[in-house]
């Protein structure tokens, strides 16, 4: 029985390493921004593709493979400094105090917009690039055989939710964000530079979105198609977790995780239906997914 | 009033000598303006400040209804599977809404998405009943009795269509101008007041998602007939993101807006695979974000401003 459940366990939790890195990006823009970014699935498409194209051309150039790891932070860290303050400068600041149909309607002509430029950039063709997981290798405890890739990933992904609870709680910068989701006009009459937040968190959120999809490519690869797909299973995990929730989003995306992994198992014709399944099992119960309610925002 | 009835005639009279000069936007043409339903739909709901993110779900029932009669149940003739199809997701726009109409802003949208998605994955996974991710074939249906040609039959349903526009367009100008279509815009203006003056906005917001279900059903429905196919993509949420794009492009005043939208982008498309393929959806989303920068009533306001005639306070915008 253990050496099936464990083997299960692990797939589960590092498939909800990387969906909690897109997840926990769109929720911390909502609740900051108050803008539901319908293009965050983008910019996971578009740091996978950055990452996996800078780690084919590392192993090519023939630089030593070991590089391969920090290129994956570099990229996400690259993608989110050029697209994050651009992106927010321009277009989202713009949509500030619009309705919500409006905020829709401009990520999604920014989402379209993005899909095209990743195909004439990248091609069509699907990207692989797997030199961090085949280096990692494999381990073998107790007669069951594990990626370590997979492990690193869940440690990335829980140092992640440690490191954004210390630098919301504890951090300059984190205290004031937080202070901007509480209260908007009160931060701002108290000197709070509101705009600088929002880019801030936007960027912070642009990044996370990169880091997910960079630290995918090794497992998955990527090819068109995976920002959208990917847009609807962050939106389940944040509304399942509450937007604007981060715990929520962390919870939500083992839920989510543990649900597609137990339905490829189980019943695989159903591993698609599985995310939304729960999505809306919860949502009828709790409209404002598991840890949100309908008025206050929390980070 | 007599004038915009003119202008509206005049349209669909274009409309429908279109094809007789340039044959190949037959097909175009009908794929707009079941499109064009949908969005309709979903301009109503957005009367009502209300954003549906799932909405490509009812075309996509109504598509699939359509290719179930005809191969499941045995119905074949064309009128009774549109009108079937329609009845279909008019009832599960009714069920859905039950307890969609419940939320609100964004929550609306997501849980829209939610459904829309479950609607997807089933269609693409259930291989038995859907056909999964090949679809379904829906054969040409009988008319009346009557055997038709493929190209005859496209015919008649690109006619059928063209009426259609005309005659539940004017039912729902009816309905709009009702107490019940004028309710709708106001809970987007004041909900709260609604409610003191005696009015369900529950009621409200569900006659309307009834309806606006019911009108991307006959989208879908005519979408499957023309099409021949049906896949699990009519519902993807890309789709639905598009059915409120188009209503957008085109104007939610009026109801001729989300068809010009449709139709407008239907031709452009077809011109644009021809050249810039790769960047259609670029083009799509630059437009899209032109629209909403400069003309927040749409290209219908656009006309209306060419013909001199003066938009009306009290519409509905975004």
């Amino acid at each position: 029985m253990l050496q099936t459940l464990i083997p299960l366990a692990v797939d589960a939790l590092a498939n909800a390493a990387l969906i909690f890195f897109v997840a926990v990006g769109l929720t911390l823009v909502f609740s900051v921004l108050r803008i539901l970014n319908v293009a965050h699935g983008s910019f996971y498409s578009i740091g996978a593709y950055v990452a996996a194209s800078v780690g084919l051309w590392i192993v090519g150039a023939g630089l030593p493979d070991w590089l391969t790891f920090p290129a994956l932070f570099l990229s996400a860290a690259v993608v989110a400094a050029i697209l994050g303050p651009l992106l927010e400068k321009t277009l989202v600041s713009w949509t500030y105090g619009k309705s919500e149909a409006v905020q829709v309607l401009v990520t999604f002509a920014l989402f379209l917009i993005l899909e095209d430029l990743q195909r004439i950039v990248f091609g069509v063709q699907s990207v692989y690039q797997d030199t961090p997981m085949a280096m990692l290798g494999i381990s073998e405890i107790g007669g069951i055989v594990y990626l370590n890739y997979q492990l690193l990933l869940i440690g990335f992904a829980a140092a992640l939710l440690i490191a954004l609870r210390i630098f919301i709680t504890r951090s300059r910068t984190g205290r004031l964000l937080a202070a901007v989701v509480a209260d908007r006009e009160v931060s701002e009459a108290l000197g709070i530079d509101t705009k600088r937040m929002f880019m801030i968190a936007f960027t912070l959120g642009v990044f996370l979105a990169a880091l997910g999809g960079a630290l995918a490519t090794p497992t998955t690869g990527v090819s068109p198609g995976l920002g959208a797909d990917t847009m609807v299973l962050a939106f389940a995990v944040a509304a399942i977790g509450g937007l604007g929730q981060v715990e929520g989003a962390a919870i939500a995306s083992v839920i989510v995780a543990a649900a597609k992994v137990l339905a490829i198992y189980f019943a695989p014709s159903l591993d698609a239906v599985a995310p939304y399944l729960v999505m809306l099992a919860v949502l009828l119960v709790k409209p404002y997914g598991l840890f949100g309610s309908g008025s206050t925002r929390k980070i | 009033m007599k004038r915009s009835a003119l202008v509206t005639a005049a349209a669909l009279l274009i409309l429908a000598l279109a094809p007789l000069a340039l044959p190949f936007l037959q097909f175009v043409l009908t794929i707009a303006i079941a499109k064009g339903f949908a969005a309709l739909g979903v301009a109503l709901l957005l009367r009502a400040g209300l954003i549906s993110l799932g909405h490509a779900m009812f075309y996509a029932i109504g598509a699939y209804a359509a290719a179930f009669m005809a191969t499941t149940l045995g119905i074949t003739d064309f009128a009774l599977l549109i009108i079937g199809s329609t009845a279909i997701s008019a009832f599960f726009g009714v069920l859905f809404g039950l307890f969609l109409v419940r939320y609100r802003a964004i929550f609306f949208a997501m849980l829209n998405l939610a459904v829309s998605m479950v609607i997807y994955a089933l269609a693409s996974k259930l291989y038995g009943i859907t056909g999964g991710t090949d679809g379904l074939r829906v054969a040409v249906p009988t008319v009346f009795g009557m055997t038709l040609e493929k190209s005859s039959f496209d015919g008649l349903l690109y006619y059928t269509a063209i009426v259609l526009v005309a005659l539940l367009g004017y039912l729902v100008h009816r309905y709009l101008k009702s107490p019940l279509g004028h309710a709708l815009s106001a809970v987007h203006s004041n909900e709260v007041r609604l409610e003191y003056l005696g009015v369900s906005a529950w009621s409200t917001l569900l006659t309307a998602y009834g309806i606006s279900a019911a009108l991307a059903g006959v989208g879908g429905a005519i979408a499957a007939l023309s099409i021949g196919h049906v896949l699990p993509e009519f519902a993807f949420w890309t789709e639905s993101g598009h059915l409120v794009l188009t209503a957008v492009l085109g104007g939610i005043a009026g109801i001729a807006g989300p068809f010009l939208g449709s139709v407008f982008l239907e031709i452009v498309h077809t011109v644009a695979v021809g050249y810039a393929a790769e960047a259609w959806n670029m083009i799509v989303g630059i437009a899209l974000l032109v629209v909403i920068f400069f003309l927040p009533r749409g290209l219908f306001g656009l006309f209306e401003r060419l013909v001199g005639r003066k938009s009306t306070d009290g519409e509905p915008t975004l």
